[in-house]
């Protein structure tokens, strides 16, 4: 900030909240946790928290719920940045899921997720008995998640209930649950897309380099072009498989995430493709595109 | 937009140079049901191009389906978000939504206009610079507008639109324009001071005022909607008021460092300015200021920080940090705003979890002097408050804290009520001032504290708390554990119920409100005695669960030892070596513990003595035991 004092900017503001949050929430938290899901929004998330809690570290593990379906590039992300922050990295995958050979070709996108996202993070939560854990979500994202809040609360079976949520005056969170409640933090909750990406441009903040375009092997499958990461692309859609630049909006399972085609590889092609697009965030994901209120009805059950 | 977007294609890094640097405003929109708003949100939000083509394609197929515009676009339906409400045709909650221009970055919190969403208009309002009041143009000035405008200049909002929408069904008369703006200014004028009113003539529906100002409405010479959203100063106020920290966090990653962590609500602070904590009202210098992992020389209003100290200052989380020129007054009783927000009533007299700022007490609501009624925002005599109701009550707390008036800082004269059984939120408060003289009276720091006067003595101050009914044996235990603490040489005293009952608190009786106070004052004293190192023993039969719990909350963790002497009923009345159960079973004595006056049992006690197994001197002896090991005796 140099020796003058400037106004701040929306980033600045921004920046500020989210560390306000984070550290609010710790001080009065038994066993907090950073739900890291590797994309651009985790990134931003665990940069504001070794901020925040500066020079210490933060004083939380991350937790990853590994569908065994991510992408290779972020697993490799992930252990490079918990190796260079130092913190504790947890890596939690539903066995029974993966006993039973559930995937997403063989099962469809809906259970798939039901049983190796939605069921694992509950597993995980009840596993680690942990009370709070921090996820990147905005309220930009979706139509429903205009309304949560920071401190979203949780039943003891996980359960998200629209309407026994607690208002939040000012800056002032009421964490206070009773054994067995876990609460649900989103400090980025007032950020938007573009916000992230300016941020992470301004900080230099490392993310996946599947954001960037590149040379990918791409197949065409329920409408939506995947790339074949590995050996478990169905043999004769892999025969299918072309080379194309392409890159990702949002990172999640590779056969649930679709590829947009684009030349965009630095950051400023990235937002300048974003700002000029005609379509959201989200709809490269497979998962949102049935009915309107979707999102809500996962939420209620424990997804995301 | 269209330079800005030319910019966007041909110069990216330019166009991000210029974006990275917006400030940002958010503000609150409210109305009735049918004022429009959600159709001024959702054009807000289409303008600025924040609609991506799939969110439109789902808009026109919505709007066909379940919108109320025929074959148009819905608006409304952007913005309408859960499905319950969908459903219903109603907003039910508050809603945040987000859009930029070139110039500012906004956070919109939409809130539902019925009478019984005030609390959500005030959830909405708390973290608003400005609130949008939408106006019928048919309509004019509701009830519902007087309201909305009072929740927000009592929430502290200073700049109001009054935006006069619907103008299109009016045909744009500025008659009409005129006689709403001036019906509002001088209603407003019985609002606080200082507050700024902008009038838009627009209709959203049309799009007009929105975005620019429109040819429909030559003679309105003021701003368009965003042209004014754009350009209005974001409150610099707070920029300009003493310095605060709240303190967050206690950041101690080694023994060389030792920084307090949080964000600065109010004032500058640089390196080397003299600040005082509170409220142990110490004095120190800052040493270094850090923002985020960055070392600055200065930080703001608005930032989160982290700062270190020169001196060792005895700071924790819940302090606040002020500039030494202006602390902040301390003080344990107030009179406050409260908007009630949970369906259990608000009781005089119950007690309640209050959090301001960084910091949680026990706060008690002694006597709510008037309620506002919302439908003519006249006072009214109330006792407690519903669901929905505002009113100005005095508060009290279990110890002093530091605060700001909530009219000159927001964040630290501002409250929560959290239920103590629940845990929920269930009011929101906003400091007038503190009552009597304890906001003048600043805590005075002594060199020989606490810790310098139990040194000195070689143990551990600590208040001895004997419970139990009139008879049990707890004068008669105390007695023989102070000897026998005297005997050791360690320095004691024993506050006796009948001895303090001759002296300080001659004046009172035996009324559940009498005892209340009987035992605060004890407290009080004890709290003082433990200051000056002593063992404090406390002889009192204290009946009820929650003065212990005072009592306990007055002192520090681990020192209030709570001592069940625990005699039954039919033991003490056979015992009776005072008489005294029997003139209560003859009804000569009234409210009388144990016959007709309940005594409340400990649940966790420290130590419970049955009377009827061990003697007094076996007692004393057990005691000694348990504070030994606990290393209270040095």
């Amino acid at each position: 900030m140099g020796g003058t004092l400037k106004n701040l900017t929306h980033l600045d503001r921004l920046e500020a909240e989210s560390m306000h949050i984070m550290r609010e929430v710790v001080a009065d938290a038994e066993r907090p946790v950073m739900l890291y899901s590797v994309g651009k929004d985790s990134a931003v998330m665990l940069h504001l928290a070794m901020k925040a809690f500066y020079p210490s570290k933060p004083p939380f593990p991350l937790l990853h719920v590994d569908t065994t379906w991510k992408f290779k590039e972020m697993i490799e992300f992930r252990d490079r940045r918990a190796k260079e922050t130092g913190l504790e990295l947890l890596v939690h995958s539903n066995q029974e899921g993966i006993d039973a050979g559930i995937g997403p070709f063989s099962h469809g996108s809906a259970l798939h997720t039901d049983v190796m996202k939605t069921a694992a993070l509950k597993q995980a939560l009840d596993k680690y008995k942990f009370d709070i854990a921090f996820g990147g979500a905005r309220r930009d994202e979706e139509k429903s998640r205009a309304k949560e809040r920071i401190c979203s609360f949780r039943t003891a079976e996980h359960r998200w209930d629209p309407k026994n949520q607690r208002p939040e005056l000012w800056n002032l969170y009421n964490t206070r649950i009773r054994p067995g409640e876990s609460i649900r933090v989103f400090p980025l909750s007032n950020w938007t897309e573009l916000d992230i990406w300016q941020y992470i441009r301004r900080e230099n903040i490392d993310i996946v380099p599947l954001y960037y375009s590149a040379k990918r092997p791409v197949v065409e499958w329920e409408g939506t072009q995947i790339m074949v990461d590995d050996d478990r692309v169905p043999e004769e859609l892999r025969k299918t498989a072309v080379e194309k630049s392409v890159r990702f909006r949002t990172l999640g399972c590779y056969p649930l995430t679709g590829a947009v085609e684009s030349e965009a590889d630095t950051l400023e092609e990235i937002i300048q493709e974003m700002l000029l697009t005609k379509s959201s965030e989200r709809q490269g994901r497979v998962i949102d595109r049935d009915q309107s209120g979707s999102m809500e009805k996962k939420k209620q059950e424990g997804y995301f | 937009m269209s330079d800005q977007n030319s910019l966007l294609e041909t110069d990216i890094r330019g166009y991000l140079e210029a974006h990275e640097n917006k400030s940002l405003l958010r503000f609150i929109t409210c109305g009735s049901v049918d004022d429009g708003k959600s159709t001024l949100i959702g054009r807000m939000l289409y303008d600025s191009k924040m609609i991506f083509e799939d969110q439109l394609d789902a808009l026109e197929s919505d709007s066909k389906r379940v919108g109320t515009q025929g074959e148009n676009i819905d608006f409304a339906l952007l913005v309408d978000g859960l499905t319950a409400e969908r459903e219903q045709g109603i907003t039910i909650d508050v809603a945040y939504r987000f859009f930029s221009t070139d110039k500012r970055k906004f956070i919109v919190a939409d809130t539902p206009g019925h009478v019984q969403y005030t609390r959500n208009m005030a959830t909405g309002a708390s973290t608003a610079d400005l609130a949008i009041l939408l106006i019928d143009a048919r309509r004019g000035v509701l009830v519902q507008t007087r309201r909305h405008a009072f929740i927000a200049s009592s929430l502290g909002i200073r700049k109001l639109v009054l935006a006069i929408n619907k103008m299109d069904l009016q045909n744009y008369e500025q008659s009409v324009f005129d006689d709403i703006e001036s019906d509002f200014i001088e209603f407003a004028e019985e609002l606080a001071t200082g507050i700024e009113i902008q009038a838009i003539p627009m209709s959203a529906l049309e799009g007009t005022n929105i975005t620019t100002k429109s040819e429909q409405t030559p003679w309105y010479d003021g701003p368009s909607l965003m042209e004014y959203l754009e350009t209005v100063p974001v409150d610099d106020d707070r920029l300009n008021a003493p310095f605060r920290l709240p303190v967050q966090y206690v950041n101690r990653p080694n023994l060389d460092f030792r920084g307090f962590s949080g964000q600065i609500p109010s004032g500058t602070v640089k390196v080397g300015d003299r600040v005082k904590t509170l409220p142990s009202a110490k004095e120190t210098t800052v040493t270094r200021i850090l923002s985020g992992d960055q070392d600055v020389q200065e930080a703001m209003a608005g930032e989160s920080v982290t700062v270190c100290f020169a001196d060792e200052v005895d700071t924790s989380r819940g302090d606040l940090i002020c500039t030494a020129e202006s602390p902040a007054q301390v003080a344990d009783q107030f009179q406050a705003r409260i908007f009630w927000m949970a369906d259990d009533k608000m009781l005089p007299g119950r007690r309640y979890l209050m959090k301001i700022g960084s910091k949680t007490v026990t706060a008690q609501v002694n006597e709510t002097k008037y309620r506002i009624e919302m439908s003519d925002l006249q006072d009214r005599p109330a006792r407690d408050l519903s669901l929905n109701e505002v009113g100005v009550c005095t508060l009290s707390l279990d110890q002093a804290i530091p605060f700001d008036p909530y009219n000159e800082i927001r964040e630290t004269g501002g409250f929560i009520l959290i239920d103590r059984l629940n845990n929920n939120t269930v009011g929101m408060g906003m400091i007038d001032f503190a009552l009597r003289r304890a906001g003048n009276i600043h805590w005075q720091s002594v060199d020989v504290n606490k810790e310098a006067h139990s040194a000195q003595k070689n143990q551990k101050p600590a208040v001895l708390w004997f419970t139990g009914l009139s008879g049990s044996g707890k004068s008669t235990i105390a007695n023989a554990l102070q000897k026998r603490l005297y005997s050791i040489d360690r320095h004691t005293y024993l506050l006796d119920g009948d001895n303090v009952r001759h002296g300080l608190n001659r004046d009172l009786g035996f009324t559940d409100a009498d005892r209340v106070e009987n035992i605060r004052r004890v407290s009080e004293v004890s709290k003082l005695m433990v200051d000056a190192g002593l063992i404090t023993l406390v002889s009192f039969i204290s009946p009820f669960r929650s003065e212990r719990r005072m009592a306990r909350n007055m002192v520090e963790d681990g020192e209030f030892v709570e001592v069940f002497v625990n005699t039954p009923l039919n033991v003490a009345e056979q015992r009776d070596v005072k008489g005294l159960y029997k003139r209560a079973r003859e009804g000569k004595i009234k409210n009388f513990t144990g016959i007709d006056s309940p005594y409340e049992p400990p649940t966790e006690p420290e130590i419970e003595i049955d009377t009827t197994k061990v003697s007094a001197d076996e007692a004393a002896e057990i005691i000694v035991d348990w504070m030994k090991e606990r290393g209270m005796l040095g």
